[in-house]
């Protein structure tokens, strides 16, 4: 299936990646040569047929662990990456005006 | 140094680790023979993003002191290995082999990474690897290069293409790697070393840098099957911090390692021998059978009907995954940030158009469509499905068999640059290891000789859930059988 440089750009936008006319232009023939051919899914009748939407069997997990209160990462630890910060918050461009 | 040190490079880790246990050497001498190694390698073969050797000197050291105290932890105590760049390490630069995360330094370990320091292994460092395990060549990595140590001109495999190459080249006794589609296995058989994707479950996932969390997997590369025994049995286990660990009891892998392969029956799946596998991959397969046989096996031809679309659901699931997983990556928390953005939409889109390579970006596109409004059944619930009927045609085969055997790739190590502007050519060259990774099960890669180019082979076990054991068994039967292969020729001695 031929995906058109309006799909393309659709899917950047939901995807949060700003791409160069030329990233366009690749990706829209890659793109649409891998759909194609991931469509030959499209032949087999799954109609029945549950998903594996674990994959593992529910018997072999344990469950959720105790709801305690636990150490974890100090504020400093986890501020320690922050491309910029602002006392023991995380900095980001304004959203609102 | 002395060359008895650098004769002790090529030992096994189990071997080393007896040499460590009587004290014929120091842990402090093997670990700068293998610093050194690097040293006077990794130039041209490009194994390593990272090397730490103030750090994996001061391992070495502890582990001595213990040695003369007669409290040695097991047998990875005072033993250097590295692990992919893809296990966060408390301190040390993580990458995963993109720019997004240059300079990352996490703030904890990863589970796997916290069982190897118990056990005393000495880690030498980071290892190359596709930027966010995504490829089979290593060519994906925004760093470095990694070249295959047999033939410097070919790709050592990927994504863990650095474990492999720094295993086969003698500048580690063992690696850890991860395996989302074939990961670990396909370097290990291009690189001629053995590889092993445990059950997923087996082996914790916390502190590993998330690719395709259904799938993902961790396991060890080493030069002998008794060697990866040794190294998962160290990692395997629950962790209570990932919950998709498996509680159940981890096998005791060398119990049974030797006891062959008698009374066995081996599946040879027919599709698998349909599907283009080059001569020279298909006559070495065709002998390691042959030996199976006359060691007792009995070879029997099994059906995975649905083979042929393990390729395509595995390229909606795992980007359709990568995608979600790779939403992290926003410049706000850590990693790269695109400055001077007017708002918070621009910093996003250019910060992770700075920071992502074109394979990132390619299954972030390709799995955000495949998820997106109106297209979520035709592709990620209709992919569910057939992962439904993939595992229903393993469940079916081992009803006749105890292990399935079959090639790893259809090829040897291809040359670098051959398959690089042709991702879809790329993909298909997974045909034989994704299944694995759908239907969770486990799959090993054990060395089963050179092609006519002298290009190791690898031949392909997977088995049934939880049954390590058994692949190991069979694997260490090949091995014992067929001797060990020549040192790779590609690089110094």
């Amino acid at each position: 299936m031929q995906l058109s440089l309006d799909e393309v750009r659709r899917i950047a936008v939901l995807a949060r990646l700003q791409l160069s006319p030329d990233e366009e232009r690749v990706f829209q023939g890659q793109l649409s040569s891998i759909l194609d051919y991931v469509d030959e899914l499209s032949e087999l009748d799954v109609s029945g047929v549950e998903p594996m939407t674990h994959a593992l069997a529910v018997e072999e997990l344990p469950g959720l662990r105790d709801d305690r209160v636990r150490p974890s990462l100090p504020p400093e630890a986890a501020l320690a990456n922050a491309p910029e910060r602002q006392g023991t918050c995380f900095k980001v461009p304004r959203i609102i005006e | 140094m002395s060359s008895s040190v650098r004769e002790l490079l090529d030992v096994p880790l189990v071997e080393l680790s007896e040499a460590l246990e009587k004290k014929r050497i120091s842990s402090a001498e093997v670990t700068a023979a293998a610093l050194d190694r690097i040293e006077r390698t990794d130039g041209s073969l490009g194994a390593f993003l990272k090397v730490t050797p103030e750090r994996a000197l001061a391992q070495a050291a502890a582990a001595d002191q213990r040695a003369a105290r007669g409290e040695r932890l097991g047998r990875l105590d005072g033993v250097p290995i590295a692990i992919k760049d893809i296990f966060v390490t408390k301190g040390i630069e993580t990458t995963a082999g993109s720019r997004i995360l240059a300079g990352f330094v996490p703030p904890y370990d990863a589970t796997v990474v916290e069982r190897l320091d118990g056990a005393g292994a000495v880690m030498l460092g980071k290892l190359n690897m596709d930027e966010f395990a995504m490829g089979s060549s290593n060519e994906n990595s925004a760093f470095r290069m990694c070249h295959n140590p047999w033939d410097l001109a070919r790709t050592p495999g990927g994504s863990s293409g650095g474990s492999a190459a720094a295993v086969a080249a003698r500048q580690v006794f063992g690696a850890l790697g991860t395996d989302t589609g074939g990961s670990i296995r396909e370097p290990a058989s291009f690189c001629g070393v053995v590889g092993i994707k445990p059950t997923y479950g087996r082996v914790s996932r916390y502190g590993v840098i998330a690719f395709a969390s259904s799938l993902d997997q961790v396991g060890p590369l080493a030069r002998t099957v008794g060697d990866a025994a040794a190294l998962l049995q160290a990692i395997a286990g629950r962790d209570e911090r990932d919950m998709t660990s498996s509680a159940r009891p981890v096998d005791d892998y060398g119990a049974s390692l030797e006891a062959g392969t008698r009374g066995l029956t081996i599946g040879v799946p027919r599709e698998w021998l349909e599907a283009g596998i080059e001569a020279g991959v298909a006559s070495r397969m065709r002998e390691a059978l042959a030996a199976y046989e006359r060691m007792g096996a009995r070879i029997v031809e099994v059906s995975l009907p649905h083979t042929r679309y393990g390729i395509a659901a595995y390229y909606i699931i795992a980007p359709a995954e990568a995608s979600s997983n790779l939403a992290r990556y926003d410049g706000v928390r850590y990693g790269l940030r695109q400055r001077g953005c007017p708002g918070l939409a621009e910093m996003y889109g250019e910060t992770r158009r700075e920071g992502f390579g074109a394979e990132p970006k390619r299954r972030i596109m390709l799995g955000t469509y495949a998820l997106s409004a109106g297209y979520y059944d035709a592709y990620y619930l209709r992919a569910q499905k057939v992962r439904t009927l993939l595992r229903r045609d393993f469940d079916r085969a081992f009803e006749h068999c105890d292990v399935l055997a079959g090639p790893v790739s259809p090829t040897v190590a291809f040359r670098l640059g051959e398959k690089v502007s042709d991702p879809l050519t790329m993909y298909l060259a997974d045909v034989f290891t994704v299944t694995c990774n759908l239907a969770a099960l486990p799959g090993l890669s054990v060395p089963c000789g050179l092609d006519p180019d002298g290009m190791p082979v690898g031949l392909q076990l997977i088995g049934r859930p939880f049954d390590e054991g058994t692949l190991f068994r069979v694997a260490r039967a090949l091995e014992r059988e067929q001797g060990p292969l020549p040192g790779p020729g590609g690089i110094a001695p």
